[in-house]
């Protein structure tokens, strides 16, 4: 017998008819989560999963599922045989685990099996009786417990637990669609990926690099922020898009002020193709208003101009110092500020256009052979899956 | 052209001489004793480290005992600086050093001056060289101790080391001389008795032995408070179980370094003397910073192009296989310009554009040659991205 992990959903019990469809790829979730964790069995009862695995693995299993989309809490879960006087055993040693002396508990009994004999009040009562007499100096407090033991008794065990870790909320990633995140090495963009993870679309990530003048520090920066993202929705699709020919034929051919919205609105121009190549509806950005002279709300306009398809911007109400403390609760940080040049560094403009017209660019851009970069941009495009975890 | 890979990084770290590499696998298989140990095995292993420790004791013309095993040279700077400034703490509070130190110097300083020491940083010239007038002149009846870094690694500017000694020397014989030669050992003769040096530091990667492992000399005399509590190993003044076989990796680098150093200091100026006149015959704009002609160090030289981006340079150059660094790659990942440029006080533009190029006693002409064809194409192209201006 392994040990079980018990974990809760929150906003998928209000989804209605939806409900079965989203419990499944939660289920799918989880799975892809324990891979290499192997063996391990995930069982469903009366709302809840409970993850059954090895007594080694449990540690791990409980950090993972920590960071899968839809579960709110997990509790760590002993089992006593269906047996008053075992489950009085295990509720002592569950007790000791936490106890401090003259600390105060509660007991909350659920008894799914009508067969066993007493109410749910009863066994709380009893069990609570046992634990006074254990010799630990305790209180009951059923108002504002220290610590709370709750029982389930079911058809062929007893399940104690106590303790409970909080989830990461949200939805199950891939339960609202897809979506292709433009990801460049920075603080913004990754927040914006898992902020799209939370809602339940799922990513795939586009990255544009400029070989040789990036080099492979930027690229890895780029690979370990996906593989931190994978962990909360089994594995990233990176594409990797060449843009150094893009970039030099703007420099050349175009006013230097317009360098930085240029560059963008070709990006996603390529990013358009990419995303109907594979067939998903919308892009997501790191884009924050006002943060930086590019990010202009004219220069959003004007960004959006280029593609047809909808481009949502998850960041757009936030202080950098709000995205910042996400970027530390989610450990991206540390990985976006290593000072490697990504391509927007590269030839940054003295002073860059905050206030340009869609004309404006459209006059610049007649000068690009814009379709053949893209075509050829799209053509050299790399795909990477980057995964979490390893199957061992 | 035939496509090379050519390594142009040496003043971050080299390449291991094949020797060594073999003979360190010798000593992990077959003499893995711990040195204290009493029996057999562990007196193996004490063998290769006072026979290493005699190596180098040659080479620096001083006694075995005052040789000190460390980890590198920033724990050889770290243990000398704050070690003998805590230890002579009742003779006074004053400690000087200069502007184009190393990080692990700096820091040591600034972590003493934490403590209540007084600090004085000179400043360089625009060549990089520190005035010895200025030492002199620093000088005060309360100073313990000067640290002056020999060959600077990211410029390669020298410091005459014997005439700053006797300047101090004469002042007051009290004072405590260190000197890091971390970017000069194996490529010059260091003989810190004659110099006048009370203590002195080196790494061994720098000059083809392993990582991880360095040296302290400590004049015969000279106490220190040391930085680690152990087992009294290194006389209790570097504790912790003795890296055998990188001791000896390091003494065997330091053997053939000596052994070669003669017939290839030449080479190594000649190496740079034909990319300095092959690099400004095309590109004129190029700025050569810190030391000129005969006064730098024969394997550092830092060049700039203003208007580029020496980050871009670098991995352009990378695309052919040669392999340089911007600043120093010490701090590499740090995008804050290089205190060292800025100390010389070159301009933005040059402070931005600024390659590091280092030579090794294992590069050859033909990869010179290589580099300089392809160092010359690489800047004509970037070029034309920054002076385009429609």
């Amino acid at each position: 017998m392994g040990s079980l992990l018990l974990i809760r959903y929150g906003e998928i019990a209000l989804k209605g008819k939806n409900r079965p469809f989203f419990e499944k790829k939660l289920l799918q979730n989880i799975k892809e989560s324990l891979l290499g964790l192997e063996p391990y069995r995930v069982l469903f009862h009366r709302g809840r999963y409970y993850v059954e695995i090895a007594e080694d693995n449990l540690f791990p299993a409980r950090r993972r599922l920590e960071r899968v989309f839809g579960i709110v809490s997990l509790s760590p879960v002993f089992t006593a045989e269906l047996d008053l006087e075992d489950i009085c055993r295990q509720a002592l040693i569950l007790l000791k685990d936490n106890y401090e002396p003259g600390m105060t508990f509660k007991i909350n009994t659920r008894r799914a099996n009508k067969k066993f004999p007493g109410t749910s009040p009863e066994i709380s009562s009893h069990v609570g009786a046992y634990l006074l007499k254990s010799g630990l100096q305790l209180k009951v407090d059923v108002h504002n417990p220290e610590v709370s033991i709750n029982i389930e008794i079911r058809n062929e065990e007893a399940y104690l637990y106590t303790q409970s870790f909080p989830g990461s909320g949200g939805l199950p990633v891939g339960v609202t669609g897809r979506g292709l995140l433009l990801l460049s090495g920075g603080i913004d963009s990754p927040v914006a990926g898992w902020m799209t993870l939370k809602r339940g679309v799922h990513i795939e990530a586009l990255h544009f690099h400029s070989p040789p003048f990036t080099g492979d520090n930027a690229l890895n920066k780029v690979i370990d922020l996906c593989r931190l993202l994978a962990a909360y929705c089994g594995k990233i699709t990176l594409h990797l898009a060449p843009f150094t020919e893009i970039q030099k034929e703007i420099r050349l051919q175009c006013p230097e002020s317009m360098l930085i919205t240029l560059m963008r609105r070709t990006m996603l121009r390529v990013a358009e193709r990419l995303a109907k190549k594979r067939n998903i509806p919308v892009i997501f950005t790191g884009e924050n208003l006002g943060q930086v002279a590019s990010q202009t709300l004219e220069n959003l306009i004007a960004i959006d101009e280029a593609t047809a398809l909808p481009i949502l911007r998850p960041l757009v109400g936030f202080d950098k110092e709000e995205i910042i403390e996400i970027s530390h609760k989610i450990n991206s940080f540390p990985i976006s500020v290593r000072p490697f040049d990504d391509c927007c560094t590269l030839f940054v403009p003295k002073h860059p256009i905050t206030r340009p017209t869609v004309e404006e660019l459209q006059n610049a851009e007649e000068k690009l052979p814009l379709k053949e970069l893209v075509d050829r941009c799209l053509n050299t495009i790399q795909t990477k899956q980057i995964t979490a975890y390893e199957r061992v | 052209m035939e496509k090379m890979e050519v390594y142009l990084d040496n003043g971050a770290t080299t390449r291991p001489y094949p020797e060594v590499i073999k003979e360190m696998q010798r000593i992990m298989e077959e003499k893995y004793g711990n040195a204290s140990s009493l029996h057999r095995f562990g007196s193996k292993a004490e063998r290769i480290i006072s026979s290493s420790r005699r190596t180098l004791a040659e080479l620096f013309g001083s006694k075995d005992s005052e040789i000190i095993f460390t980890s590198g040279g920033t724990e050889s700077n770290n243990l000398a600086i704050q070690g003998i400034a805590r230890r002579y703490r009742r003779r006074g509070n004053h400690l000087i050093t200069t502007a184009l130190e190393h990080p692990s110097v700096l820091q040591s300083f600034q972590q003493l001056e934490e403590e209540g020491f007084e600090a004085t940083y000179l400043l360089p010239d625009s060549t990089g060289a520190i005035d010895p007038q200025k030492i002199a002149e620093a000088l005060t009846p309360h100073t313990v101790l000067v640290s002056i870094m020999h060959v600077n690694n990211e410029i390669g500017s020298i410091q005459p080391l014997a005439r700053i000694s006797s300047i101090i020397k004469k002042q007051n014989p009290g004072i405590f001389f260190h000197v890091d030669a971390v970017q000069s050992f194996g490529k010059f003769p260091l003989h810190p008795e004659e110099l006048g040096i009370d203590a002195l530091s080196i790494s061994a990667h720098k000059f083809h032995g392993p990582k991880g492992i360095g040296a302290l000399y400590l004049k015969e005399g000279v106490f220190l408070k040391p930085l680690f509590q152990g087992g009294g190993q290194e006389k209790g003044i570097r504790p912790g179980t003795e890296n055998t076989p990188a001791v000896a990796g390091m003494a065997l680098a330091a053997r053939l370094c000596f052994d070669r150093q003669k017939d290839k200091i030449k080479q190594l100026r000649g190496f740079k003397e034909k990319l300095i006149s092959s690099i400004t015959a095309e590109h004129p704009q190029a700025n050569l910073n810190g030391p000129q002609g005969e006064e730098g160090a024969p394997h550092i030289l830092n060049i700039s192009f203003p208007g580029l981006k020496g980050e871009v340079i670098l991995h352009a150059l990378e695309e052919h296989s040669i392999y340089v660094s911007t600043g120093s790659a010490c701090h590499s990942g740090s995008q804050d310009p290089s205190h060292v440029l800025q100390a010389i006080g070159i301009s933005d533009e040059c402070l931005e554009g600024a390659v590091r190029i280092s030579f090794s006693f294992l590069n050859t002409e033909k990869e010179i040659d290589y580099a300089a064809a392809k160092i010359n194409s690489v800047i004509s192209d970037l070029k034309k991205f920054q002076e385009a201006r429609p």
